[in-house]
């Protein structure tokens, strides 16, 4: 069964979701990598943080170029680990939500699990259809990184399975 | 006198710019077949869903004409010259780069190369330099291949210098170690480009060119096909499965390219790739010169 959840991800939209459970995610979330994951957390350690990061999900993804006619281009999920040196201190700062791929560190996972946040896999290499769930996008910050700018978007029923929840669970032990 | 033969250096830059904008659109017919076989050996929704994902993905990449991941990669090229070519009217290395550039520039593919690893990690905005890969050959031809590949699951890739001793199964449980680490990240199923013997930076070539046979088709030499077979059934029972959701299926095909090596070594490189094995190959005939 689908669970339909709506962002922001408080505690209590969250509440039930346990690692394998199939999501369709709509509302706003930001868009970040690994040169836009350095430099924000640089900046707000340096007190100047671009926009506030709390109640934020954020998937870790660089689009292909927008065509003409198109919402935007390709855009699926890239590998998690590389955002896990910057993860618990974002968690700590509020972000409850995470769209990815692949493995998190064990510091990820007991953040995920202190902060009551969720971490969602989104199907690599399905960047076209993941695509057709984004309503609109509009850029936020660092716009110089090219595919690697922050963007927030406007998604609607975004295909997600739950890897890791609050309660500590987590697909991957599965195996 | 050996008759000499050439071919302009716009022509390679206009194959190269056809090559690389199908390689990231089309996914190979054959390696789609093995995507659908595979998908039938799934009992859980998870997994099925994840493969019917993948097909329906492919489609629509197909169908709008837009790259099939956003992870357009590096332009990986190989090439096999003729040695009585010659390509005139511009660079050859040049050309290449500049079919890259106009295709991921026209075809909104995504830029993903940075100029400095370390240090300045600044996009060059338009995907060059390309990776090429040079082999002189007989005849008067030139053949292409472009094949983009993603980081996700280069980064998964791993080489060992094992010795002699360790045989089939030490070069077997390597293969299988390097998937179990790998575990979700590459996007799998994956493809299994496995290079064995040379030396240190000819291994790793060997493991890449692994991934461009044919799909589905064995080592020309049994034992070799043999260990194909078994790599395959040892990493599909570690149970990763499409998307790393769990399943029967984490490899769709495993390759293995053999080569001479030094008396004391058995290097071996395990090359993965996502199930997005993207590769397309064209050949530009040598026109005859005159005099």
């Amino acid at each position: 069964m689908v669970k339909h959840i709506t962002t922001p991800l408080t505690l209590d939209a969250i509440s039930d979701l346990r690692a394998g459970d199939v999501v369709a995610l709509s509302g706003k979330i930001l868009v970040a990598r690994d040169a836009a994951h350095k430099r924000l957390v640089d900046a707000i350690k340096a007190g100047s943080a671009p926009f506030p990061v709390k109640g934020e999900t954020i998937f870790y993804a660089g689009p292909a170029p927008t065509p003409p006619g198109a919402v935007i281009g390709p855009i699926g999920p890239t590998t998690s680990y590389r955002m896990d040196p910057y993860t618990p201190f974002l968690l700590d700062l509020g972000v409850n939500g995470m769209i990815g791929k692949g493995k998190r560190s064990p510091e990820v996972l007991a953040s995920i699990k202190k902060n009551g946040a969720v971490y969602f896999g989104a199907t690599g290499g399905t960047a076209v259809l993941l695509a057709s769930s984004v309503v609109s996008v509009e850029k936020v910050a660092y716009d110089d990184l090219g595919p690697e700018a922050i963007l927030r978007l406007e998604v609607k029923d975004m295909p997600l399975v739950v890897l890791a929840d609050r309660f500590g669970g987590n697909l991957y032990d599965n195996y | 006198m050996t008759a000499r033969y050439e071919v302009e250096a716009s022509d390679i830059k206009r194959l190269v710019y056809d090559l690389a904008l199908t390689a990231n659109r089309i996914l190979p017919e054959g390696l789609k077949k093995i995507i659908e076989t595979s998908a039938e050996k799934e009992t859980k929704e998870l997994p099925k869903q994840a493969f019917r994902d993948i097909l329906k993905n492919a489609e629509l990449a197909a169908e709008k004409g837009m790259p099939i991941c956003q992870d357009c990669g590096l332009a990986v090229v190989f090439v096999e010259a003729g040695q009585d070519v010659s390509v005139v009217n511009g660079g050859f290395e040049d050309a290449i780069n500049k079919g890259v550039r106009r295709a991921y520039l026209d075809g909104y593919l995504r830029k993903s190369v940075v100029e400095d690893p370390l240090f300045n990690r600044k996009n060059t905005g338009d995907n060059t330099p390309a990776v090429i890969h040079w082999k002189i050959v007989p005849g008067h031809d030139i053949r292409i291949t472009v094949s983009p590949k993603g980081m996700g699951s280069e980064n998964m890739s791993k080489i060992y210098m094992l010795k002699p001793a360790d045989g089939a199964e030490g070069v077997i449980n390597a293969v299988v170690e390097t998937v179990k680490n790998a575990g979700p990240n590459p996007c799998p199923p994956i493809v299994l480009g496995i290079g064995i013997g040379g030396n240190f930076e000819t291994v790793a070539l060997a493991a890449k060119s692994a991934l461009l046979k044919k799909e589905g088709e064995r080592n020309p030499l049994p034992e070799y096909a043999e260990m194909e077979r078994d790599i395959l059934a040892r990493v599909n029972a570690l149970g990763i499965g499409p998307g790393g959701y769990g399943g029967n299926v984490t490899a769709l095909d495993a390759h293995i390219v053999q080569q001479p090596t030094h008396i004391a070594g058995m290097p071996v490189a395990v090359n993965i790739c996502c199930h997005a094995l993207r590769h397309a190959e064209g050949t530009k005939k040598g026109r005859k010169c005159n005099g």
